[in-house]
């Protein structure tokens, strides 16, 4: 089936193997994931002032773009997906605001496109158990432990991808995949986010506890869907290893990659070795 | 009739049968006293709950006036003239209660233990049992669901073996017989926000976080512990124990819009024992506000903060984990500007009062209304808070919002002098 598809800027710079991984395996599993032909920066963030609707042109520029050539779009990164779900419903929802947008940008958008997970569509379209079936190599017994962050699922009244207290959804995807999934604390708690920029000791700490939080729960690897989230996690463990002793480091992926290998998809693509910590390894052991 | 017997429907059923009238007393559980005959000890005065509770259902039990119908729920009713005709139907309790004399010894020979409601899941019971030892009336019910004689064809059947009475009888049918009635006091209660729905707080997941009602049962004399503060999962003492006030309530996103209204109360009566019985622990509280409208409330938080030494944090609790053989609680304290981190052995959550589960199957028989949170609605919110808008039909107690014990038992008195001014005009 063919998915319009928005990669995003740090899909198609930093995280190349996460775009690499998503879409192959997107194609592997029916899902023609067929780029926007024309897109920008979503802005990567959701602005929190009620009254900034500069901020929120980019999105709409997306959008508008999108219904163009189809009526919804997927996107593979959390924030991303964050910004256009939640950008599109105050489109739809939110007359005056979209009356000023739309009077800005000089065009007619009115929320129509759906915007969609890379996540929701395998659970919703593909279904966890149809996947399960669809899985040539099975990840027996690698514990891992599902971080969702922040963005993917909060607000709930706006995303409502799953429950943001109790999600599912990375859990039970990573369950179809033959995976062990550790239950830990921290699975929805902030990783600093864009304080890695000027502030990367906050940054630091609240990724060391939730790393701290999956190690703890016997975790092999920590997986997740934001790029953001991953760089956090990832390469900020050079630093931990010398603040905090005694720390052990844990491979962090992205969703799309372990998808791509449960597949049988060749992985030269998708990245492995841009990891900080490498996760070849622990991949090559189970 | 009076449709519930916990402190507001006894109260009413007492005033209307001592002024000469006959009652029926319908009860859903096997015998009387409601969420009271759950309670420690009462606020402000401390007053042991049992105690206070036990005269009355007691009374209840032998007044000449009052037909006491327990294990039985109202099936239908359709008016007739004045009058009110009423189906009931009652539950098989598999113990013929006129031949029982409620020794007690099936109880004790039968060999099965299972989860106990009553000890709100903390503690257990047999499965022919009576809800308490001081249950009116002190008869039996068999739990059929679990009953291996049941189950499995007949096996077992020690109660019956021992029952010097035969009062045993495996074949008992349930009964749906119809009273004539000229008023009736709806008084069904409440129960609690379920934890589950919690699940930021780990509710229902975590077995050192429980609600109120069950941490009731740990300070009760009569409860698992016989009074002894032990936490559920390993027995040991907690020495950190938290309180989280407005579980649920005041939290229209989450929970319940409303206030809850008498959970600074028994959030401050718990922290206060507590500390009775744990001399050297701390308690915690997190609350929004402390609202302690009611005579000798105030002071009587005043004294659980200042001599009791009780700390309380203003702030809300967001988020509860487990985090080795502790409960970590993450919160605010506004009044400081900190995060908060407790690393706790206990945690005890406010959770939201409730209309009872049957109050909207109810409603629909009477032909009454509920408000928007549930709960019975009033004819007036100002001047007629007892009745329910439908002639002859009346509210009192939780079922028609949140109240503590002295006001449950005053809207029951009013309940039955409108019954009384509407017996006495027919006349």
């Amino acid at each position: 089936m063919r998915h319009l598809y928005f990669p995003g800027c740090t899909l198609s710079t930093k995280a190349k193997g996460f775009a690499a991984s998503g879409e192959a395996s997107a194609r592997a599993l029916g899902i023609d994931l067929v780029e926007l032909s024309q897109w920008n920066c979503c802005g990567a963030t959701f602005p929190l002032a009620m009254d900034n609707l500069l901020a929120l042109v980019a999105p709409t520029r997306i959008l508008l773009n999108a219904q163009k050539e189809g009526d919804h779009l997927v996107a593979l990164c959390s924030i991303c997906y964050h910004v256009l779900k939640r950008t599109n419903r105050l489109l739809r929802e939110e007359a005056d605001k979209r009356e000023k947008i739309n009077l800005f940008i000089e065009e007619e958008y009115r929320g129509e496109v759906r915007v969609f997970h890379l996540l929701g569509l395998l659970r919703d379209e593909i279904g966890f158990e149809t996947l399960s079936q669809r899985v040539q190599k099975r990840f027996q017994g690698l514990k891992v432990a599902p971080y969702y962050g922040c963005l993917l699922l909060r607000p709930f009244q706006e995303i409502g991808l799953d429950d943001p207290e109790e999600p599912r959804i990375l859990d039970d995807f990573l369950a179809s995949l033959g995976c062990e999934v550790v239950e830990f604390s921290h699975k929805t708690e902030c990783c600093g986010s864009y304080l890695t920029m000027n502030s990367s000791e906050v940054t630091r700490e609240l990724s060391h506890a939730i790393l701290r939080s999956a190690l703890a729960s016997g975790a092999q690897a920590v997986v997740t869907s934001c790029p953001l989230c991953q760089f956090n996690l990832d390469y900020r463990q050079g630093e931990m290893a010398a603040h905090y002793p005694g720390f052990a480091q844990i491979p962090v992926l992205y969703f799309t990659q372990l998808l791509g290998i449960a597949l049988g998809i060749e992985s030269d693509t998708f990245g492995l070795a841009d990891h900080h910590v490498d996760p070849r390894p622990l991949l090559r052991e189970v | 009739m009076v449709i519930g017997g916990g402190i507001s429907g006894i109260q009413a059923a007492l005033d209307i049968a001592n002024s000469g009238y006959e009652v029926v007393l319908v009860e859903r559980l096997p015998s009387i006293g409601g969420h009271m005959a759950q309670l420690s000890e009462t606020f402000p005065t401390l007053d042991c709950s049992q105690c206070i509770l036990t005269p009355r259902t007691v009374e209840v039990g032998h007044h000449e006036k009052i037909k006491l119908v327990t294990y039985s729920e109202v099936e239908e009713v359709r008016s007739q003239g004045d009058d009110l005709r009423v189906k009931v139907r009652r539950k098989p309790a598999y113990v013929d209660w006129e031949r029982c004399t409620g020794c007690g010894l099936c109880q004790e020979k039968c060999p099965w233990r299972v989860t106990s409601d009553f000890e709100r899941g903390i503690g257990e019971r047999k499965v022919i049992y009576t809800l308490s030892p001081q249950a009116v009336p002190n008869k039996p019910v068999i739990d059929r669901e679990h009953c291996v004689y049941f189950q499995k064809g007949g096996k077992c059947g020690a109660c019956a073996k021992f029952c010097p009475v035969e009062a045993i009888d495996f074949q008992q049918k349930e009964e749906i017989w119809e009273e004539q009635v000229g008023a009736i006091v709806v008084a069904t209660g409440y129960d609690l926000y379920p934890m589950e729905r919690l699940s930021e707080y780990d509710g229902g997941h975590h077995p050192d976080v429980i609600d109120s009602l069950q941490f009731e049962r740990l300070l009760s004399a009569s409860g698992p512990t016989a009074g002894e503060i032990r936490r559920p999962s390993d027995g040991a003492v907690p020495k950190e124990v938290v309180f989280v006030q407005c579980a649920g309530s005041r939290d229209p996103e989450r929970g319940v819009a409303y206030c809850s209204q008498i959970c600074c109360m028994y959030t401050a009566k718990q922290a206060l024992l507590y500390k009775h019985k744990v001399h050297e622990g701390q308690a915690y509280v997190f609350y929004i506000d402390i609202r302690a409208g009611g005579k000798g409330y105030e002071e009587f938080v005043q004294r659980a903060m200042e001599e009791e030494r009780v700390l309380y944090l203003r702030g809300k609790v967001s988020k509860i984990f487990p985090q080795n053989s502790k409960v970590m609680v993450w919160g605010a304290d506004t009044l400081s500007g900190k995060r908060v981190e407790i690393a706790a052995d206990l945690v005890i959550l406010a959770t939201a009062i409730l209309p009872s589960q049957g109050a909207w199957d109810l409603k629909e028989k009477l032909g009454i209304k509920i408000d928007e949170s549930g709960f019975y609605e009033e004819a007036h919110p100002q001047v007629r808070p007892i009745e329910s808008g439908v002639p002859g039909i009346y509210l009192a107690g939780a079922g028609q919002g949140p109240k503590d014990i002295p006001e449950a038992v005053a809207q029951g008195s009013a309940a039955a002098a409108k019954v009384l001014a509407l017996f006495a005009s027919e006349v």
